[in-house]
């Protein structure tokens, strides 16, 4: 692996050329910063660490043997959760074809009008008065309750920060289609995460809960 | 100037486009004149707002201790 230019860190670019002639340490330093965003992508379809780490190293050796074809036209690492994307979705219809079958009959509904399920006022954000562990504890919950499409729309855009155009690109879909799943995504979790209207703790059973523990 | 009126459904179903600066400048004005005089739905677009920056700023999932590692010596040894 060499480099070019007073800057001794190799670029992107020049650890893909190496890694395409065969440098493995070059791959790993290209894949190592997207660890994170590759498992992430895999655990939005999956939600299961186990799972999703079988598939984001999978993801990454199939890129290693892909390499040579990445043109550039996207990121490295959206190209990197392009592949995670589908593995994770093989891996669902391969292990849990039942399950999945399921899952699509419930994708074909409800792509219409989801409206919020109350009008409690919530505008200061309650960080200050939380542990982060009951944060990240409260979260968890409310995306978990979140069906499998609005779940990985809403990870792939506020967590993992792609653009709409890059999330349409890597789950297969229209950018209108992210756009309605993000509108639904993002209603569901605040109609879980937020307090009720006399700010007590509420659980319904439908298809989310409310979770929020403040 | 006067904007025209907007509904709450047609409010509910820009939120998510209003918060990501996805849409117009005419609409903006419209559901920013909605927000103003209708306290359910800015009571929606707040918790959503919040929503969007409690999942940006505080949420993650951990990636498995020894990832890395295992990773390493998968690719060396493919």
């Amino acid at each position: 692996m060499s480099s070019t230019g007073a800057n001794l860190v190799p670029t992107e670019t020049e650890l893909i050329q190496c890694a395409c002639q065969g440098d493995k340490e070059a791959f790993y330093c290209l894949v190592q910063p997207c660890e994170r965003g590759v498992f992430t992508a895999a655990m939005s379809i999956l939600n299961n660490a186990h799972d999703a780490e079988e598939v984001a190293q999978e993801a990454i050796l199939k890129a290693l043997t892909a390499l040579p074809r990445f043109r550039g036209e996207c990121k490295f690492s959206t190209w990197l959760i392009q592949i995670t994307i589908n593995e994770a979705r093989l891996k669902l219809r391969r292990d849990r074809r039942h399950l999945y079958e399921s899952l699509d009959e419930q994708q074909t509904d409800g792509e219409g009008e989801y409206f919020p399920r109350d009008f409690a006022d919530w505008r200061e954000i309650p960080s200050e008065q939380l542990q982060r562990m009951e944060l990240r504890s409260a979260l968890k919950r409310a995306l978990d309750s979140l069906p499998p499409k609005y779940r990985e729309v809403l990870i792939l855009r506020d967590v993992q920060h792609l653009s709409i155009q890059e999330t349409a690109q890597v789950l297969g879909v229209t950018e209108g289609n992210v756009k309605t799943r993000l509108l639904r995504a993002r209603i569901q979790m605040r109609d879980a995460l937020t307090p009720g209207i006399d700010g007590s703790w509420s659980t319904g059973k439908q298809e989310f809960e409310k979770v929020r523990p403040w | 100037m006067s904007v025209i009126e907007i509904s709450c459904l047609e409010v509910w179903r820009e939120i998510s486009n209003y918060l990501d600066g996805e849409v117009d400048a005419e609409l903006r004005a419209r559901m920013e004149a909605h927000f103003k005089a209708c306290a359910h739905c800015k009571a929606v677009v707040d918790g959503t707002r919040n929503v969007v920056k409690l999942v940006g700023d505080g949420f993650e999932y951990r990636v498995p201790e020894g990832f890395s590692k295992r990773l390493y010596a998968k690719i060396k040894g493919k």
